[in-house]
């Protein structure tokens, strides 16, 4: 069983192929996609924290702003 | 009724969305590789070369999907000037590069044990390159000029030559002589399709969806960051 869904016929490199190139350009592209985004929150974070009380208050007053920042341990 | 695509607005439901649309995605994308590799028969003719259909066909569906919505929305955007428009646009593109790409490469694989070559200059492959060009130009153009007018402008241009394209990769299987077989599976006729192979390949389509949806909501969520990022200099 295992033999024959390994070997497919003689096809079985050709499949196999097809579906582990699918895979690995799944896995390289949210690997990209999410390094980017951590990389892009931990700039934010980074950003706020150099600001003071005042601009501090008022950026968090945006819901975005706040939403980004409550995101941060989640993600 | 544009006022409920404000970033402010959606950013609360797309950055908590990514982590069920991946387990989502997890879930019918397991479904779907047992139906294709294990469970779907092997075809009469092309015994189990059938298989790579099954990552192959919703790859094309979805890049030329994805490219489609990409200049719908530009257009759109452009019209009535809405940015968020653009950043939805540029936010799909690179998953709709990617199956682009696993398209060409499977359709490749595939050639070899039915058609005997990996590649031919054949219409329906020839119009995929193209689309493939298309998405490069699209995403350069986002690279070079980055959020300003002139990417809108430029990217819109881009997305109105590429769509000429679509069209021609449907009916070029109809319009010419080619290698590459017709379309097995129609909207408003019978499909040729048997059952047992056409249920995995719907299940695979679902699974593929569901990742492009998952790769724009992060793209997506990093763009608004980025713009956030800027308005934090600006304070």
């Amino acid at each position: 069983m295992i033999n024959e869904i390994l070997t497919m016929n003689g096809y079985g490199f050709y499949v196999w192929s097809a579906f582990v190139f699918t895979f690995l350009n799944f896995v390289t592209l949210y690997i990209v996609t999410m390094v980017q985004y951590t990389k892009e929150k931990k700039k934010f974070i980074v950003k706020f924290g150099t600001l003071n009380a005042e601009r501090a208050a008022f950026a968090k007053s945006q819901s975005i702003n706040k939403e980004i920042l409550s995101n941060t341990s989640s993600n | 009724m544009f006022k409920y695509f404000k970033p402010n607005k959606i950013f609360s439901v797309t950055s908590k969305a990514p982590k069920y649309v991946l387990l989502l995605f997890v879930i019918i994308f397991s479904i779907g590789l047992t139906e294709a590799l294990i469970l779907s028969p092997e075809d009469y003719k092309q015994s189990h070369a059938v298989r790579i259909m099954y990552v192959h066909v919703p790859a094309a569906w979805i890049s030329l999907g994805i490219f489609s919505v990409i200049t719908f929305l530009s257009l759109i955007g452009y019209t009535f000037k809405i940015i968020n428009f653009f950043l939805i646009s540029k936010s799909l593109a690179p998953s709709g590069l990617v199956f682009n790409i696993i398209a060409l490469v499977t359709g490749s694989i595939w050639g070899k044990p039915t058609w005997g070559t990996w590649w031919a200059w054949d219409a329906r492959i020839t119009s995929m390159l193209i689309l493939f060009l298309f998405y490069i130009m699209y995403l350069v153009a986002w690279r070079i000029y980055e959020n300003n007018d002139k990417a809108f402008k430029v990217t819109s241009v881009i997305t109105i030559f590429g769509i000429v394209n679509v069209p021609i990769i449907k009916y070029s299987v109809d319009w010419w002589n080619t290698l590459h077989q017709p379309a097995s599976i129609n909207i408003l006729s019978k499909s040729s399709i048997h059952i047992s192979m056409l249920f995995p390949l719907l299940i695979m389509t679902a699974a593929f969806a569901l990742f492009s949806l998952l790769i724009f909501l992060m793209k997506y969520n990093t763009e608004l960051i980025k713009i956030k990022n800027k308005g934090l200099d600006r304070l």
